[in-house]
């Protein structure tokens, strides 16, 4: 379910750990194609925002390290109900544009004369994907793996510049998280991250582990000090492993069906 | 010709002690604060965000959006607080000094909001706050084609004078205005984007204001550069 979530952005390490600043020539010659948040100006290739460098072969490029988030077409978001309007709802999604999800792209039947929000009210948060980024607005849907409605637990909203330090390569740092907490955490590629654990120490400690690596993403082995803050700073939280969790939940599951065979 | 010596004896040329910091508004999505000696300006961007009221959207483009305000124990005189009709004036010429670099085509329908606040005022407020304004736009990832610096330089009886005080702007030589404020803003490409003038000058004089306050703008743009360049370095 979260993988589906993590694959869609990699963490990146930077061959040229330099900071770029707007005017700030990053090449020169026409050996280089310039990418996101670079312009060609003449032989030169300038940086257009503030961010690192980022060379891929001929490709250079800026990793943004501010900024807010700006909607792509199959990003997996977290966002607030706003509005109930007669065929959807209006997702606040942190974004400078309002985002649009129609009854027609929800899982399962949802009839129109129905009270919608008895399926999602204001204030819930959802996961949804993104389908389309039109000059009208954004347009989502919850046709996939992992789309839902969220229940319990706590969000907050971090950097989304930061999410793919967040999740690591391949869910590395994410999972770290999730094993050490014993949390469930979604996170959107809009930076907002949802958590829920056994107790509200659970999450709290996962929600300080996400902050740290917000605030030092650029110190070189922090999947270490992610690890060392985790296991210092867990004052005798008991944590399930989720795996184990898993097994609890595969027992519970063939105990009732043994139960009702008899 | 009776003005030859500064009233805080800096040469002509010579600019006040420069400050520059960014990141000091945590709510806000980039800020930056600027100071030239006793000018103290923060600026605050947020956005791009949906633009109220609706009918200021533009399909095309996004809006830039400043807005300049003294707060009232900035001068001696307490200031009444609230836009005025200088400030609104100053927000204009704020937002078509910056709104050159910024690259609103990427962001149709939604607006930047870009909030200067001057904290202590003493001359060149209009510079300080877009030297401040340039530097949170790039702080808040805002995509530009460069930084913009401002400065104002002076003409007193003759002598180009960078950077000037409000002494020196209210400098009176028998009873007569005598001083000449001139605040501009330079592109990186070296056009300008402000060019207010409050007094007489002539013609050359001018072209020679203009030369200093370029040469002037060219050791701002790198103080603007480094700050933001060093505050990934702090973590």
């Amino acid at each position: 379910m979260e993988k589906d979530i993590e694959s869609e952005t990699e963490y990146v390490e930077t061959k040229r750990k330099e900071i770029a600043v707007p005017g700030d020539i990053i090449a020169s010659g026409t050996n280089f194609l310039p990418g996101e948040g670079t312009k060609r100006e003449g032989n030169d290739v300038i940086a257009t925002r503030f961010g690192l460098v980022y060379e891929e072969g001929r490709l250079i490029r800026i990793i943004p390290l501010s900024g807010v988030y700006i909607p792509r077409r199959g990003n997996i978001v977290i966002g607030e109900v706003v509005d109930i309007l007669f065929n959807g709802w209006q997702i606040d999604i942190k974004s400078p544009y309002m985002s649009f999800l129609p009854i027609s792209e929800c899982r399962g039947f949802i009839n129109k004369r129905d009270d919608l929000s008895s399926y999602f009210d204001f204030g819930d948060m959802i996961v949804a994907k993104i389908i389309g980024v039109k000059s009208r607005g954004i347009d989502l849907t919850m046709r996939d793996r992992g789309l839902r409605k969220l229940q319990g637990g706590i969000t907050i909203y971090v950097n989304p510049n930061k999410v793919p330090r967040i999740i690591g390569k391949k869910g590395s740092m994410i999972n770290i998280i999730k094993d050490n907490t014993g949390c469930d955490i979604t996170v959107g590629q809009n930076g907002i991250i949802w958590i829920r654990g056994d107790t509200v120490n659970h999450e709290l400690l996962a929600k300080e582990a996400i902050n740290l690596i917000v605030g030092r993403s650029f110190v070189d082995g922090l999947t270490e000090k992610v690890e060392e803050f985790l296991s210092k700073n867990n004052k005798g939280l008991k944590i399930i492993k989720r795996e184990e969790r898993f097994e609890e939940k595969e027992e519970k599951f063939e105990e009732r069906e043994e139960r009702a065979e008899r | 010709m009776t003005y030859t010596k500064r009233f805080d004896g800096r040469a002509f040329d010579e600019m006040r002690k420069i400050e520059a910091k960014v990141g000091v508004v945590p709510n806000a999505d980039g800020s930056a604060f600027f100071s030239f000696g006793d000018t103290k300006a923060i600026a605050a961007v947020y956005g791009p965000r949906t633009l109220h009221p609706q009918h200021l959207k533009n399909p095309q483009k996004g809006v830039l959006r400043c807005y300049y305000d003294m707060i009232s124990f900035s001068v001696t005189e307490r200031k009444k607080p609230g836009p005025s009709r200088r400030s609104s004036e100053i927000s204009f010429v704020t937002s078509q000094a910056l709104s050159e670099v910024v690259q609103l085509n990427n962001f149709p329908n939604s607006v930047i909001d870009v909030f200067i606040t001057i904290i202590q005022a003493d001359a060149s407020t209009r510079c300080a706050g877009i030297n401040a304004a340039s530097m949170a736009l790039a702080h808040a990832g805002i995509p530009m084609t460069g930084l913009v610096s401002a400065v104002s330089v002076g003409n007193i009886g003759g002598n180009i004078t960078v950077d000037m005080i409000k002494e020196e702007e209210d400098y009176e030589e028998d009873g007569e205005k005598y001083a000449t404020d001139t605040p501009m803003a330079f592109l990186p490409d070296g056009r300008i984007s402000l060019l207010q003038l409050d007094g007489k000058t002539s013609p050359e004089m001018l072209k020679k204001a203009i030369e200093a306050g370029r040469k002037a703008c060219v050791k701002i743009t790198d103080i603007q550069k480094k700050t933001l360049k060093s505050l990934e370095a702090e973590k």
